[in-house]
Parts: C-alpha cells; structure tokens; sequence
C-alpha cells in the first residue's frame, strides 16, 4: 500500500528530465545553477540525465546528413527509458533536440535507420518543453506571479528571443513567428517592466563569432543598440550562443563603435532568482561579462 | 555578365546536386529577395542569398560557389520563415557549403591553427561545435 502510495505521489509530482548540453556545464555555469535553485523554490525538480552527450548544436540542414542527427538521437531514446518529459535550457539546444524528435515522429524512414544503428527503438513519444514552456503551461504565469517574493519592479529590460526558440515555427510551435510574447508575459510576471523592440528575434551571429567573429560583432551592436534605443536597461537572453555574442563581445563592439554603452545581459533564470528572493551571490554574476550589480543596486534589488 | 541562356545550363548537374542535399525545389524561387531584405547577415555579403541561388539555377558554379555568401549564413531561419515560395533557404546555403566541405581534397573554411591568443579559451563551446560542423571538411 505504502509502496503504491509512493508511486502514485511520484506520477503527481511535477519533475522533468533536463538536459544541460555542453555549454551549461562550463561558460554558462550561472545558467544552469540558477535553473535548479528556481525549479527547487518552484516546486519541480530537473533530474538531469544519467548519461548525456553534446546535442551537436546545430540541427543538419542537409537532409542527407543522418550522422549529425545521431547525437540527438541518442539522447532522447536513452532520456525515454528514464522518463516522458524531457525540457532543456539552452535555446540550441532545444531547438535540435525538439526537431530531432519532430523527425522521429514525421520520418519513418530515417527513425528506423536511426534506431537500427543505435539500436534503440525510439518512437518520438517524448514531450520536450523548453524551461519557459514549463513556466507557462505547467505552472502558468499567474501563478508564478504569487510566489514572486521580490518584484523587479521598474526594472526596464529586453526579452531577447533570437532565432533557435522561434524558428522554424511550425517544428518549434514555441509562440508567434513575428510577434512572440511569451518571454515578455513571463518579465511582467516578475514584475519587471519588459521592453519590446524590432530586433528581439534577430540572430545574434550564432557560430559566425568563430567563423566570421567581425560579422558577429556589428549583428550584436545592431540588436543591443535597438534595445538601448527603445529604453531597455539590461538584457534578457535563453542561451549561452547569444549570451556570448552579446554580453561577452561588448568589449569588442565597445573598441568599433565609440557611442555604444555597455548594458548587462542576463539568464532569465538569473532574473527569475532574484524574483523567487535567491541570495544574489549564489546567482553566478561572476560569469556575466557586464558586470550587473551596479543595476541591480541601483533597482534596490541586491 | 552576359549569360547565354540554353536548355543545359538551366537544368544543371550544379543545380541538381544543391537540390539533392539541401531538399529543396529551386525552381520555385521567383527572386523576390525577401530573403536578402530579412537577412541579419546581408550586409556583409557580397551578393543576396537570393542571387546565389540564380547563379545556382544558372549553372554558374564557379560564380555561386566562390561568394561569402553562404560561409556568413548563420542558419538563423529568417529567410526560410519568410520565404513566399516555401523554400528552406537555409538548407540551400547549407547544401552550397556541403558541395564545397564534401570535395575529395580537404577544403576547410576555417583554420584552427591561425585563431588568435585566447581564442579558444574565450568562446564557449557551443560556438565551436557549430561551427566546426558548418566550416570544416
């Protein structure tokens, strides 16, 4: 009886298989920690996967390239053995895993192909959610907004979509191809004043900052510059990529372009943290180029 | 650029291996340059990703392949949403890439050995997977 008792609060209880990617175990340390603390303080847990490798990240655009969909592949048949539900952080991330698991659901032949090699029977049967999508279907944002304990309130930042949350919207099926709010719903929710501006779904320069790093620089200028311009005072981002290109970069975009003012780049799990009432010194601000507790102090927030 | 246009070269051996690798219908392209206006990349460019795929569609090989074009696509997807035909043209920058990356000598776009001091202690390691997989052989 006990036993069933203890199986059936474990179906009720809300956790999700989470997987981290490279970049969250490294650069992007403050990512991944301030994810855990808030889904603790939310009343989930992420259970990271037991064995995971780099998703690859980027999802192969030619379609004979089946080697390069192994990776993901390999995650979610081995997260399926652990479980239903699957969420990830990193916007690349999710957007690979989430098409790789489309593709397992709309191409027949290249899931068996798949799955022979790996040997694995994967039948893309998993619901992959990016940490936003929990926020907003499984928990909601009204009732995100009770358990703020420290509003951001006048805090004027940037929601920072990018490119791999979005696109391509009928695969990602994450908001509105043009006009997404989710991000902006989810700052109002902690009490921050959200800036909307025309660059939020621009690309950052993705992996140009290693093949062409000058081009990746002046995109960057161009969408913090947009930011600046509407009245943002910090910026918000889901991803480790655009979090390099845009905060990391700054010095560089600093030495081309003499006008442009440095504004700090956050997780939005940092800015969630500080909402659920986190100590800020276990927020992982040491790892953000930008320095932002000079805003923070300056909003009475820290 | 004067081009003699014949039944040859506008069903190209070229065209077909683009169309193969990156699934996509060519012919459909009606040069609107949507993709080009949308494109965050463009102005680094020296021509349009919708001229690539003329040049493509042309047979010009030499011409479509030896443009930045496809080197500075970020696979973003902007053109691809945008496209009023319905073609990835993401996937067709990819191909254009593939075509180069896939020849039987090694033809790597970037050198891994000229990236400067601190290079690779600075940029994290999602950067570097991607674009080894879009710049290298």
């Amino acid at each position: 009886m006990l036993c069933f008792l203890r199986f059936a609060s474990y179906e009720d209880s809300m956790d999700y298989l989470y997987f981290p990617g490279c970049t969250l175990y490294t650069k992007a340390k403050n990512f991944d920690q301030t994810a855990r603390d808030c889904s603790l303080r939310l009343g989930f847990e992420l259970k990271e996967l037991k064995n995971w490798t780099c998703c690859g990240a980027t999802f192969p655009l030619a379609t004979d390239n089946v080697m390069a969909l192994l990776p993901p592949s390999r995650i979610l048949a081995t997260a399926r053995e652990e479980g239903t539900a699957l969420t990830t952080l990193c916007a690349i991330c999710f957007n690979v895993i989430k098409r790789t698991n489309r593709l397992f659901q709309e191409d027949g032949e290249k899931r068996d192909k798949i799955n022979n090699f790996l040997e694995k029977s994967y039948q893309g049967d998993l619901r992959i959610l990016h940490y936003l999508e929990i926020l907003k279907q499984d928990i909601g944002f009204s009732q995100l907004k009770e358990k703020v304990i420290k509003p951001l309130a006048g805090f004027k930042a940037a929601a920072y979509y990018g490119c791999m949350l979005l696109r391509p919207f009928d695969e990602m099926g994450f908001d509105d191809k043009e006009k997404p709010t989710l991000f902006e719903d989810f700052l109002e929710a902690l009490g921050a004043q959200p800036t909307v501006f025309p660059y939020r779904i621009e690309c950052c320069g993705s992996f140009q900052s290693v093949g062409s790093p000058d081009v990746a620089t002046e995109c960057a200028y161009k969408i913090l510059g947009s930011a600046v311009k509407n009245g943002a005072e910090a910026m918000v981002s889901t991803c480790p990529m655009c979090t390099f290109n845009m905060d990391h970069k700054q010095s560089d975009i600093k030495q081309k372009h003499l006008d442009f003012k440095p504004i700090p780049v956050f997780y939005f799990t940092q800015l969630l943290g500080i909402a659920m009432g986190l100590d800020y010194r276990t927020l992982g601000f040491e790892q953000n180029a930008v320095d932002p507790l000079p805003l923070l102090k300056e909003k009475g927030l820290v | 650029m004067k081009i003699e246009l014949t039944r040859q070269k506008v069903h190209n051996e070229f065209a077909k291996k683009v169309e193969l690798i990156s699934g996509q219908n060519l012919f459909a392209c009606y040069q609107c340059g949507n993709c080009t206006a949308g494109c965050p990349v463009a102005f680094a460019m020296q021509v349009g990703p919708h001229e690539v795929i003329r040049y493509t569609l042309l047979g010009l090989e030499e011409e479509a392949l030896g443009v930045n074009t496809f080197w500075l696509c970020a696979s973003c997807l902007q053109c691809t949403s945008r496209c009023p035909k319905g073609i990835d043209i993401a996937r067709v920058m990819d191909a254009l890439r593939m075509v180069v990356l896939r020849k039987k000598e090694r033809n790597d776009h970037i050198q891994i050995p000229e990236f400067p001091e601190g290079f690779l202690e600075k940029v994290p390691q999602i950067a570097f997977v991607s674009g080894f997989r879009k710049f290298l052989s």
